[in-house]
């Protein structure tokens, strides 16, 4: 057996660098920091790599399979005998695939943020805050219970709360912060319901014990019913909304791209490559439990991943600024992973689709930080985040040019290039399923094809604009990042996942079935040669276009009116038809009756005190008469 | 029983006494003169006293020494009351009882 | 002398000292070193405790004095503590410790203050030890009534006004409480022989179920008036609003806990079978303080209001999770109470400081502040983030202690109200961010304040001891969830063999 103790320091090492950098790096200069920063993340980084190599490689297997390992483990707190929240690290295929994304992402992230803020005020604040980041985020994955895996999502959410209001004194950046914060706060409440209804069912947090196909979690499938479905079903549709609400899924989503706000580097690697897919691992986490007592809970998954997706891609085609292209093209990404968790099934084979979402999940990571690192490096040099305001750019950029196209064609599901290897498998998964899902997904490989496309023409190529001073290459510190992540986006893909990470841990053999990659691949070249046609010389096509589709146009471009509704529920309902009149009714019904019990006894008193008139005499009258009839009546009482 | 007087006497000028001393308190308006009747209350009650005291038991004279007690008090009680009067007539020009009632509420 | 005493002694020789003071400085330093004396006991009253229970010794009560005080009524001197007044003790010492250095610029009447604030002090540590119902109910009282003198004389606002309302509730709920005392006392003995206010010794005695519900709203309301049991909250966020900075810290931080400590040791251990049958009522009232002053702190736009309100809200989740009836909620409502405590002090403490520099509470007038006082600004998301329950700080280990505990009672009304309650977290985080947002980040709105300046020393060691309380809780929960655990054995037997089901 190996020692696999270590792996603590993967997490922890980013913590000691948050303490050292938050509390003290006011003391050395500001670049030090994030070399501090940036190098401890090497060092996670590399543990990692050493951690996937020793699991994957040189621990033995069991049978054939994967085995989780615990590699450490302490209790935090006990709540009952039998239930406490522990905090360790649980290494299986998925946690592990996890950890060399996020270190890695992380890492380049910060490697970049070294060019990137340069200059900035908050240099210091910036690298703790990503550092508290990485804490939680490795903490979050290598969860070994689902309250620690809480625990940490919450972290997470506010690591990302604290990034996105980076910009403390713009108002709009601490709006979006709120908002993102309070959206998916309420999905984790969600998420808590969700955990005390599977705790109680089953009597247990741990992960290994819940997710055994013969666990106590499995047997109570058919348990007590509510409202027509299972607790378990329940439990986990309320722990989906929880994932739902960290990875932007329709309703919830409406957070993301409002999160632009943040310095773009937060943006790749919270909002694009690890945060964001928090929601599709927890799912992925909890799969034996979804797919064995809770499918209609599976289904509900499916079809708001789908739906999302679809939903998304459309909103995507019609927005200027680039930043929240790529976010709603991170939502639309997400929904596919979450798609085909849906559509899975359990066991090698019949677990392609789990297989195919942790498989795009891992090349996503690349190439989606890889366009938001390229936009970054692009905002760097025009100060601006609208399409309209850029292009000809390839000509000032050449390195962040073509590594945003090969992002660009791997996101689009070119082949050989990482994105259509598991593109293809979801599709495929989707194509077991039924022959709508297949469609729908070559609809939304189009659609993403196509926006992407666009924005990459409009910047890259398309009129030249009038620049305040001419655009130049970001330093070497932040194109290093771009071209080694440009290498991930190309080779991710020739990994043979499915001999690390399936659903039950066996490896399984995949092949590219013809009838569903050609289809894939047509649709993503004719969604590319679209946008060549619209967007590389200027015409006017999309202004003839968007014209005949009206109102459609319309919506989609104010994202479909859910920012008004949201707006409208916490705005106008909450604020005025529930808080306010709380207040009033604190203040006039409840305080008022404690104010009305000392009115009356002030009235009372009022009434009353006239008898302390100060007339000696007549109080001398009163006592008199007093004696004297308490006299008589004595005597009176004492003759009968 | 005193050489022909017979108690009722005694009572019925106490009596009076103390129902004049009474109706002077509760009337007069000037402070001195509410002071004379509440001697005469206290007067009315020693001569009570003194003929129970005869009447019961002529030959002890606790009755007697509780009179003079009252005596003593009384004019103790003149003299903090005089002294009072005196300085609420410093302070207000009057000792009129119904003008002072600033303690009232 | 007896650790316990010396709890009552400390202050006490305190408030002599300041007597001989001169002048202001000595006076604060006087207090300050009382209250530091005060805290280091209390920290080694922990460390005893903890080796007392480690050399096994179990009695319910540890370091037990008896004195009998006056014997025609069987009244005694009688104090004792298990786990859980211990950790009320830390909380109480570490609170006024801060309070001592938050009001360190109080200029009119110095002396007079300090020996009000430490008479307080005194008051409530007398009433964590006491187990002699009637000098608890003493105790009390001198806990409340230095806040009329505190308020009045030196608060701000309608002072008069609120000074007074708050000190007539309070009287209010002692009033209940000592009826609720007195039929305790007159049925302590029901087979006849000496009647007692001991509450060991009443906790033996099977009271008959109909006189238990007749006492029990006496007493839980009672307590309750001071815990902030909707709807007699209402004298709290006049209250507070009006206190000066320490009282305000001490009374939301402390005193309110008063309330919870009572109804827990006092209502629901003595009269458990009227606790199970009347539960439901005081449930709605707690489901309701709890969402209700959460929604209440949304709309305030005075920063004492909304976190008054705020304490009205996480109060309300201490009696509620004393209610559940189980060892789980249990253990979280005197959490809840210790990280409530804590995190609002906090919280009063640098509205305080804050108040000090711009003069005026109203959020809407004030923005960026963060740029002008970075430390106090840090201090306030971190007690923000405390309250709306982040991992890492108390909040967090408390609500979820309380919400796991209150899960196990499977009927669905307790499962409405619990997942009402729950709900709350989102309502916290709303009204939280609102005001760090308002208040902390944006623009500067008054060029007045950018010539503000940071915390003084002692504000950071006020701030900066509270903090450390909430994270060292947050951090490593494990220890002091198993110090009230472990205390909890009696009470919850006693809940169970008078539960209904059982």
């Amino acid at each position: 057996m190996i020692d696999f103790t270590y792996t603590v320091w993967i997490v922890l090492i980013p913590l000691i660098i948050f303490v050292l950098v938050g509390f003290f790096g006011n003391k050395f200069k500001p670049l030090v920091s994030g070399v501090i920063g940036t190098s401890g993340l090497f060092v996670s980084m590399a543990l990692s790599y050493y951690t996937a190599y020793q699991y994957f490689f040189v621990l033995p297997k069991a049978g054939d399979v994967f085995a989780k390992v615990i590699g450490y483990n302490t209790v935090w707190l006990k709540l009952t005998d039998k239930l406490h929240i522990d905090l360790g690290v649980l290494l299986d295929p998925i946690s592990v695939m996890m950890l060399i994304v996020i270190t890695t992402v992380s890492f380049m992230v910060h490697l970049y943020s070294i060019g990137y803020m340069h200059g900035e005020k908050g240099y210091m604040r910036f690298f703790s805050f990503l550092s508290l980041f990485s804490f939680s985020m490795l903490g979050l994955v290598v969860a070994t219970n689902i309250f620690q895996m809480y625990i940490f999502w919450e972290l997470v959410g506010v690591s990302s709360f604290l990034l996105i209001g980076f910009y403390y004194e713009k108002d709009s950046a601490v709006a979006a912060s709120k908002k993102a914060f309070i959206v998916t706060r309420f999905a984790d409440l969600g998420f808590l319901v969700g955990i005390l209804i599977l705790s109680f069912t089953t009597g247990t947090f741990d992960f290994i014990t819940l997710t055994d196909p013969n666990g106590p979690a499995m047997l109570q499938g058919s348990g007590i019913m509510f409202l027509g479905l299972s607790t378990m079903t329940w439990s986990m549709i309320f722990i989906f909304m929880g994932g739902a609400g960290k990875s932007a899924m329709f309703p919830l989503h409406i957070w993301l791209p409002d999160a632009m706000e943040g310095p773009t580097p937060v943006s790749a690697l919270i909002h694009a490559a690890t945060m964001v897919v928090a929601g599709v691992y927890l799912v992925a986490r909890l799969f034996p439990i979804f797919h064995f007592s809770a499918p209609v809970a599976l289904d509900v998954v499916m079809y708001v991943g789908a739906f999302s997706s679809i939903f998304a891609a459309i909103i995507a085609c019609t927005q200027f600024d680039i930043k929240r292209v790529l976010a709603y093209s991170t939502m639309s990404q997400i929904g596919l992973m979450m798609f085909a968790l849906g559509v899975s099934g359990y066991g090698e084979e019949q677990g392609l689709g789990f297989m195919a979402s942790m498989f795009h999940l891992f090349t996503h990571a690349f190439f989606k930080a890889l366009l938001f690192l390229g936009a970054g490096a692009i905002i760097h040099a025009v100060h601006s985040n609208v399409m309209n305001e850029m292009g000809g750019l390839r000509k000032h950029l050449p390195i962040t040019h073509l590594t945003f196209l090969i992002a660009c064609l791997s996101i689009a599901g070119i082949p050989p290039l990482a994105g259509f290897f598991s593109k293809d498998e979801i599709l495929a998964a989707g194509h077991e399923k039924s022959m709508i899902l297949f469609i729908l997904g070559l609809t939304i490989s189009g659609l993403t094809a196509f926006y992407m496309f666009r924005l990459y023409f409009s910047i890259f190529w398309g009129k030249e604009q009038h620049y305040h001073h001419t655009p130049h290459e970001a330093p070497k510190v932040m194109t290093i990042p771009l071209m080694l992540l440009a290498l991930g986006a190309i080779f991710a893909g020739f990994l043979p996942f499915a001999s690390f990470v399936t659903s039950d841990g066996k490896p399984f053999a995949t092949h590219i079935e013809p009838f569903v990659a050609i289809p894939a691949v047509l649709v993503g070249v004719i969604g590319a040669l679209l946008a060549m046609v619209f967007y590389k010389k200027e015409t006017n096509i999309p202004e003839r276009i968007s014209a005949s589709l009206g109102g459609f146009y319309h919506a989609a471009f104010r994202k479909f009116y859910i920012d008004e509704v949201y707006l409208f529920i916490t705005k106008k309902i909450i604020f005025n038809y529930v808080s306010q009149p709380i207040a009033w009714f604190d203040r006039h019904i409840v305080d008022g009756s404690m104010n009305g019990i000392s009115y009356v006894t002030n009235g009372v008193s009022t009434k009353i005190k006239g008898f302390q008139s100060g007339q000696l005499q007549q109080y001398a009258w009163v006592f008199i008469t007093g004696a004297v009839a308490l006299t008589l009546a004595f005597i009176y009482l004492w003759t009968n | 029983m005193f050489d022909g007087v017979p108690l009722s006497w005694f009572l019925i000028v106490a009596t009076i006494m103390f129902f004049v001393g009474i109706y002077g308190f509760l009337v007069r308006k000037n402070l001195i003169t509410m002071l004379m009747s509440l001697e005469l209350i206290l007067n009315s009650v020693n001569i009570n006293f003194v003929a129970f005291n005869k009447l019961l038991y002529p030959n002890h004279l606790e009755g007697m020494f509780f009179s003079i007690f009252i005596i003593a008090v009384a004019a103790s009680e003149a003299s903090v009351a005089i002294a009072i009067i005196i300085n609420i007539y410093r302070r207000l020009v009057n000792i009129d009882v119904e003008k002072m009632e600033e303690m009232k509420y | 002398m007896d650790i316990l005493t010396s709890f009552i002694i400390i202050p006490v020789l305190t408030i002599i000292g300041i007597l001989f003071c001169k002048d202001a400085k000595q006076v604060k330093w006087v207090s300050a070193i009382g209250m530091t004396l005060q805290l280091l006991n209390a920290a080694m009253l922990i460390i005893l405790f903890l080796l007392e229970r480690k050399s096994g010794n179990m009695a319910v009560m540890l370091f037990v004095k008896d004195v009998i005080w006056y014997p025609s009524l069987n009244i005694h001197y009688y104090v004792g503590v298990d786990g859980i007044s211990v950790a009320m003790i830390g909380l109480t010492s570490i609170v006024i410790f801060a309070g001592i250095f938050a009001s360190w610029e109080v200029t009119d009447l110095p002396k007079e203050f300090f020996i009000t604030l430490i008479l307080l002090s005194s008051g409530v540590f007398g009433f964590f030890i006491s187990l002699d119902l009637f000098t608890l109910f003493l105790f009390y009282e001198i806990a409340v009534i230095p806040m009329y003198l505190l308020i009045g004389i030196w608060g701000s606002g309608p002072r008069e006004y609120s000074a007074m309302k708050l000190t007539l509730m309070l009287m209010g709920g002692s009033a209940l409480i000592l009826v609720g005392l007195l039929g305790l006392y007159f049925n302590s003995a029901p087979g006849g022989g000496q009647l007692t206010f001991n509450i060991l010794e009443i906790a033996k005695v099977h009271i008959p179920v109909e006189t238990q519900k007749f006492f029990f709203p006496f007493l839980f309301i009672g307590f309750g008036v001071l815990g902030a049991l909707f709807p007699f909250h209402t004298w709290s966020p006049d209250g507070h609003a009006s206190a000066p900075t320490a009282v305000s810290m001490l009374h939301a931080g402390v005193l309110m806990k008063l309330g919870g400590y009572g109804c827990f040791r006092v209502a629901v251990f003595l009269l458990p079978e009227a606790a199970h049958e009347l539960a439901w009522i005081f449930i709605i009232l707690t489901t309701i303080g709890v969402i209700y002053g959460a929604f209440g702190a949304i709309w305030q736009k005075d920063l004492k209001y909304i976190n008054a309100y705020s304490s009205v809200s996480h109060c309300a989740l201490v009696l509620f999770a004393i209610l559940m009836f189980n060892q789980t909620a249990m253990t979280g409502a005197i959490l809840q109470m210790i990280s409530h405590g804590i995190m609002t002090a906090l919280f009063f403490a640098l509205i305080g400081m804050i108040y000090g520099r711009t003069h005026t509470r109203y959020i809407n007038e004030m923005g960026g502040l963060m740029k002008v006082m970075p430390f106090l600004a840090v201090c306030y998301v971190i007690g923000g983030l405390a309250s709306l329950g982040l991992p890492g700080f108390s909040g967090f280990v408390a609500e979820m202690t309380i919400f796991v505990g209150a899960f196990k009672n499977a009927d669905v009304f307790h499962r409405v109200a619990t997942i009402i309650a729950v709900s709350s977290i989102v309502v916290t985080a709303v009204y939280i961010l609102r005001v760090v947002g308002v208040l902390l980040f944006g623009k500067i709105k008054n060029e007045q304040f950018e010539h503000l300046t940071d915390a003084k020393w002692h504000e950071k060691l006020s701030t900066g001891i509270l903090i450390f309380g909430i994270t060292a809780i947050g951090l490593a929960p494990l220890w002091l969830s198993e110090l009230i655990n472990g205390s909890l054995g009696p009470i919850i037997q006693r809940l169970l063999v008078s539960s209904p089901i059982h």
